[in-house]
């Protein structure tokens, strides 16, 4: 990659390396990580603790220096930048918030460092709590707010400098559900509305997913897999990413033949069923391929013309959807899950004999 | 004393003792204080207001002779009284040179206290046993042997001589400079100690929001980190503050005793004066003033505390 096409690219992150310690102790943190994330993008990094998520972050606030590699903001190298002089905020994920100021005046700090007029900084700072609703909390101090309240502090405050880029490091994670779901739909349309980068760290898939116009999968300081939602969680790319995503069935299978001009390519598991599965692999090759479990099919033996034979053993009822473990002829156990509406297989018992269905193309071959 | 405490300090203290339990565990500092300081307080006030005896001590008759002789002076040949101001300029010199020795204590204590909170906790506990060697030594052993590094012939001035950055010795020994030095050298970890424990306490992840926030180093230290460590900071400054507003020793040597300060005033009294009641009630107004700065950051502390709600 050449730095020419890395400009118009809102961030730019070229095989950035980062080792903290040295000798016997050093650790690496980011393992050659190259990435672009264009502007006005919702741009999720997601993976595991300890994956080097917030390395990254601190990487692109200037908290850090990389130990190689190069990092872009619009196409020039920021390296030298300090962190002041950087047109990026951050949202810390303890928050940070400056407990001997009130809810105002940590909106404004980072204004006032600006030099901003008073005028136009109280105009901002109204403006910008309106954003985050916090009105009437302006004279508050964080050591009086909840937690949901401090987070809209730290958002609003690293907001409120109309920054091009704003890093937020878990910023949810310190949440209940219930005001957390309702934070993602916020923070969407807040990067929506401001038209600001979010570059946006979390482990919580579920969050990557529903707010993420791309997301980079990270695990042990390297990038896995780099797409949309929908591309990773229907085309993980390797072992890793599918069983990181959401819920899988992972399966070591033997690939029989190339293409057959359906798309897909025949393959068979370790206990000898045969499965039609997307993706590619050299005929003899053993990969392993992940099946969703909401992509199988269940039922009463005798309700699918194609069923695989099977026992149910164990029903689990998650309120919207039902979850089976099923048991094939061969000794394969696979997971199902069925939403609870279809009513499909909802009268399984454990120890019933059950079908299933694999359609084609439903298991995606991954590199390990 | 009422020294503000750094906040938190407070809540930790006697929790989840009955008070019964806490009554005990006070004891014996109760009876310390009362036997060692209620007690001589008392008799000081007492003296006080008592007629001087001809070879010291006091005669058991009311006046309040010794206050007016702080003010005043008696007429030899009219027997009016006449304002005199020497005493009260004894007062403000002390109160400069310990403003003076405190703010300077400040200026070398807050970095020192940064350097030590800033280094990995294995290594803290060493830099403050370091600092706290000082105090093996004796005072006095210890005030001696810096007039003696000042002194015309001391190792400083042969030093700067030989170097041929001075012709003539710096005068120092017996100065008010060297007073403010040996009151520096005497207190500053009384200033370190505080200030430390405060930063120690200090969020570092603020400095890193605030530098994110478009501030640079000198508006962090402004901004940032002086008003939360402005309680440790205000314990270091009383701390060195009161003790070298009645200091005896550093004056006594090092001033040569020229300069009179309050401590030597006082000792002045009992001594070669052999006017007790004016040293009691000279000490007496020293500790008024002592109580007007504390009830003053008492009052602020209790004001910040309100106001930032805690
Ligand atoms: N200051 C540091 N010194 C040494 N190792 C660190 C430091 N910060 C992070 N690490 C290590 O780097 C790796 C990545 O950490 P981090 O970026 O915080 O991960 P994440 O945010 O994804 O949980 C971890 O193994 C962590 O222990
Ligand atoms: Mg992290």
């Amino acid at each position: 990659m050449t730095t020419q096409s890395l400009r118009g690219d809102a961030v730019g992150i070229e095989q950035v390396t980062k080792i903290y310690g040295e000798g016997a102790n050093a650790v690496a943190a980011l393992k050659g990580v190259s990435l672009t994330i264009g502007d006005n993008e919702f741009f999720t990094l997601l993976g595991p603790s300890g994956c080097g998520k917030t390395t990254l972050l601190r990487i692109l606030a200037g908290f850090e220096q990389v130990s190689a590699g190069k990092v872009f903001l619009f196409g020039e190298e920021i390296e030298q930048l300090p962190p002041n002089r950087r047109p990026i905020n951050t949202v810390f994920q303890h928050y940070a918030l400056f407990p001997h100021m009130t809810v105002e005046e940590n909106i404004a700090f980072g204004l006032k460092r600006l030099g901003r007029e008073p005028a136009e900084i109280r105009a901002r700072v109204g403006e910008v709590m309106e954003i985050v609703r916090l009105g009437g909390f302006a004279h508050r101090r964080p050591g009086q707010l909840s937690g949901g309240q401090q987070q809209r502090v730290a958002l609003a405050r690293a907001l409120a400098p109309q920054p091009k880029i704003l890093l937020l490091d878990e910023p949810l994670s310190a949440l209940d559900l219930k005001l957390r779901q309702q934070m993602r739909v916020e923070l969407k349309q807040i990067q929506e509305n401001t038209g600001i980068t979010f570059i946006f760290v979390t482990h919580d898939q579920e969050e990557a997913l529903a707010m993420s116009d791309r997301i980079a999968v990270m695990s042990q300081g390297e990038v896995q897999q780099l797409g949309t939602a929908q591309e990773i969680y229907e085309r993980p790319n390797n072992r890793f990413v599918a069983d990181f995503i959401g819920d899988a069935n992972i399966l070591a299978v033997t690939v029989l033949g190339d293409d057959d001009g359906s798309g897909y390519r025949r393959c068979r598991t370790a206990q000898g069923m045969e499965i039609l599965c997307a993706g590619s692999g050299a005929p003899g090759s053993t990969p392993h391929v992940s099946i969703r479990p909401e992509r199988i099919a269940i039922g009463a033996v005798g309700s699918m013309a194609d069923g695989i034979a099977c026992d149910v053993e164990r029903v689990v009822y998650l309120g919207t959807n039902r979850q089976f473990l099923v048991c094939l002829a061969d000794g394969l156990k696979l997971t199902v899950l069925v939403p609870n509406a279809l009513r499909a297989g909802s009268e399984l018992q454990p120890g019933d004999k059950a079908v299933i269905h694999v359609p084609p193309g439903t298991a995606q071959l991954l590199k390990d | 004393m009422a020294v503000p405490l750094p906040a938190g300090s407070q809540q930790e203290t006697a929790a989840g003792l009955s008070g019964r339990d806490r009554l005990l565990l006070l004891a014996p500092a109760l009876l310390m204080i009362t036997v060692f300081l209620i007690l001589p307080l008392g008799f000081i006030l007492v003296y006080s207001f008592l007629t001087k005896g001809t070879y010291g001590g006091v005669i058991w008759e009311f006046s309040t002779a010794a206050y007016e002789q702080f003010l005043f002076e008696r007429d030899l040949f009219t027997d009016e009284l006449v304002f005199h101001a020497s005493y009260l300029q004894i007062y403000g010199r002390s109160i400069v040179q310990a403003l003076v020795a405190t703010t300077a204590s400040l200026i070398i204590g807050f970095p020192t206290a940064y350097y030590i909170a800033t280094r990995p906790p294995s290594q803290r506990n060493m830099w403050v046993f370091l600092i706290t060697v000082p105090y093996w030594v004796n005072l006095l052993i210890r005030t001696v042997s810096m007039l003696f590094i000042v002194r015309d012939e001391g190792p400083l001035n042969t030093a700067l001589m030989a170097t041929g950055l001075i012709d003539q010795p710096i005068r120092i020994a017996y100065t008010d400079f060297a007073i403010g030095l040996g009151l520096v050298y005497s207190y500053l970890p009384f200033m370190v100690l505080p200030i430390y424990a405060a930063i120690e306490r200090f969020d570092f992840r603020l400095l890193e929001a605030g530098h994110d926030l478009y501030a640079d180093r000198w508006t962090i230290l402004r901004q940032i980190v002086i008003p939360l460590t402005r309680p440790g900071i205000v314990a270091g400054c009383l701390l060195v503050f009161i003790p070298s507003l009645g200091s005896f020793i550093a004056p006594d040597l090092l001033g040569g005793g020229k300069n009179l300060m309050i401590g030597n005033t006082i000792a002045l009294q009992f001594q070669s004066s052999r006017n007790w009641p004016f040293g009691s009630a000279a000490a007496i107004i020293l500790l008024t003033l002592v109580l007007i700065v504390l009830v003053i950051f008492a009052r602020r502390a209790q004001q910040a505390a309100v106001a930032s709600g805690r």
